[in-house]
């Protein structure tokens, strides 16, 4: 049977790694190069690079640090941040990046979703939604989750499927960075509208939190996190380990 | 020499790395000529199945990899590169492939109850038991998993099934007939598992195979 899916977030800045990282035997740790080298050969099931570059200069740092990754890395890779047009689908893919992931862009032109998915599949289109609760309801937040766009979540992840999104990372506001869990609710009501794969994102502080995410959100494909891999607080072929003998199937 | 068809379908950046890890060295052209002298070709692709098998016709590919295939080369299909290697496909329509593997592509959603379409994670290789584990698969043993991403499968083509995978049904994840071979999975991205994968088609020799 298909395993869930295990997946750390590198957030690249000025080349570097940010958000802190803290791993023994690694030479540069800040490095996304060796880091995604060591989580491919540590159990990461798939990458996702996030590019949260400032500058044009810096943007092209990205493209050459995807390029080296991808020579070294052999299990799939996505890219996020800065996608706003075909062009910059083809920059990343070229480089290659296996799934580029929409955030913002798909916000600003409703149409990139449908017009990539077209272009290079579904496969590798993936709406990432940044969704906060507000009075009651679920809301596609933009800028990193500091403004409200109003956009209802549910209706909008819906349309995204439709229009040819081949994948959902879901990342609750509500409980990113706070480490007390995934939000379970959200999963579960986004599982209930769409049917392709759903990547929980925002929450996990322990590998009880993982057991708990696919235990209970049984439509869940796949855990995202980043600074509690990067820190060691989670190691992942010991959490692997762990969801194996609670009867989640996991590639070991 | 590892020569892979560039036909204008699908990203071959990682499949290029991929065999420049494991220390081959690769050609990736849409050159007639490279193509007739090729050692060993792999046939890319990922996208819609009609659309790559009107660009591999256009271009002519088509006969020329239906050449090789009859002069012995090895010949590996990726993805929907595996898939064009069949009799036909039902994607949207009914459309001819290059007919080197008997058995047709098909849908997997009636196969596979409620599980979601496509098929898109890492997924465990399962051996035939009526028949000897075939070359390619030398360095990787029965559970060892594989990325999958497809809504179609190769069907009616058990003679020439060499691994299966289960997703709610057993769907052929890789399908070989002589020279001929074809993984529905991506071994460019099926970390060392999929290496190895690479490295035994790299190695693979037709007569080790019964035709």
């Amino acid at each position: 049977m298909i395993t869930k899916r295990i997946i750390p977030c590198l957030d690249v800045k000025d080349g570097r790694v940010v958000k802190g990282v803290n791993f023994a035997g690694l030479r540069d740790v800040n490095s996304p190069v060796e880091l995604a080298k060591y989580y491919s050969d540590n159990g990461a099931d798939e990458l996702v690079f996030y590019d949260i570059a400032a500058s044009a200069a810096d943007r092209a740092l990205f493209t050459d640090i995807l390029t080296e990754t991808a020579k070294n890395v052999f299990i799939p890779l996505t890219v996020g941040g800065g996608i706003n047009a075909l062009s910059d689908f083809e920059r990343v893919l070229s480089c290659g990046a296996d799934k580029v992931s929409v955030n913002s862009g798909a916000i600003k032109n409703p149409d990139l979703i449908y017009e990539a998915a077209r272009k290079y599949g579904s496969q590798c289109v993936v709406l990432s939604a940044d969704v906060k609760r507000v009075d009651g309801t679920f809301r596609v937040f933009a800028k990193g989750g500091r403004e409200n766009t109003g956009i209802e979540a549910l209706e909008w992840i819906r349309r995204a499927e439709q229009n040819g999104a081949g994948e959902i990372v879901l990342n609750s506001i509500d409980t990113d960075g706070v480490k007390q869990g995934f939000d379970l609710e959200m999963l579960q009501a986004v599982c209930e509208v769409v049917s392709i794969p759903v990547i929980a994102s925002g929450g996990a502080g322990s590998a009880q939190d993982f057991i708990t995410l696919f235990k209970n959100v049984p439509g869940v494909d796949a855990g995202l996190a980043a600074s509690v891999f990067h820190f060691g607080e989670i190691k992942i072929p010991a959490l692997k380990k762990t969801l194996s003998e609670h009867g989640i199937i996991m590639r070991l | 020499m590892i020569t892979i068809i560039d036909y204008g379908v699908g990203n071959l950046f990682s499949l290029a790395c991929s065999f420049e890890k494991i220390g081959e060295q690769i050609c990736i052209t849409s050159d007639a000529q490279k193509i007739l002298q090729a050692e060993r070709i792999v046939l890319p692709g990922v996208g819609a199945f009609e659309d790559a098998a009107n660009k591999l016709r256009q271009s002519g590919l088509d006969t020329l990899i239906k050449q090789k295939a009859a002069a012995g080369t090895p010949i590996l299909g990726i993805c929907l590169g595996m898939q064009m290697l069949f009799d036909k496909s039902f994607e949207f329509g009914e459309h001819e492939g290059l007919g080197l593997i008997p058995g047709a592509v098909c849908p997997i959603a009636p196969e596979i109850g409620n599980l979601k379409t496509p098929q898109m994670g890492w997924n465990a290789l399962i051996f035939p038991k009526d028949k000897p584990k075939h070359p390619i698969f030398k360095y990787v043993n029965e559970g060892d998993h594989v990325y999958f991403v497809h809504s179609y499968a190769a069907m009616q083509c058990d003679d020439s099934v060499s691994a299966l995978t289960e997703y709610g049904a057993y769907l052929t994840a890789a399908a070989c007939r002589g020279n001929v071979c074809g993984t529905q999975f991506h071994p460019e991205k099926s970390g060392n598992v999929g290496l190895n994968i690479l490295r035994a088609f790299a190695e693979f020799c037709p007569e080790e195979v019964q035709l």
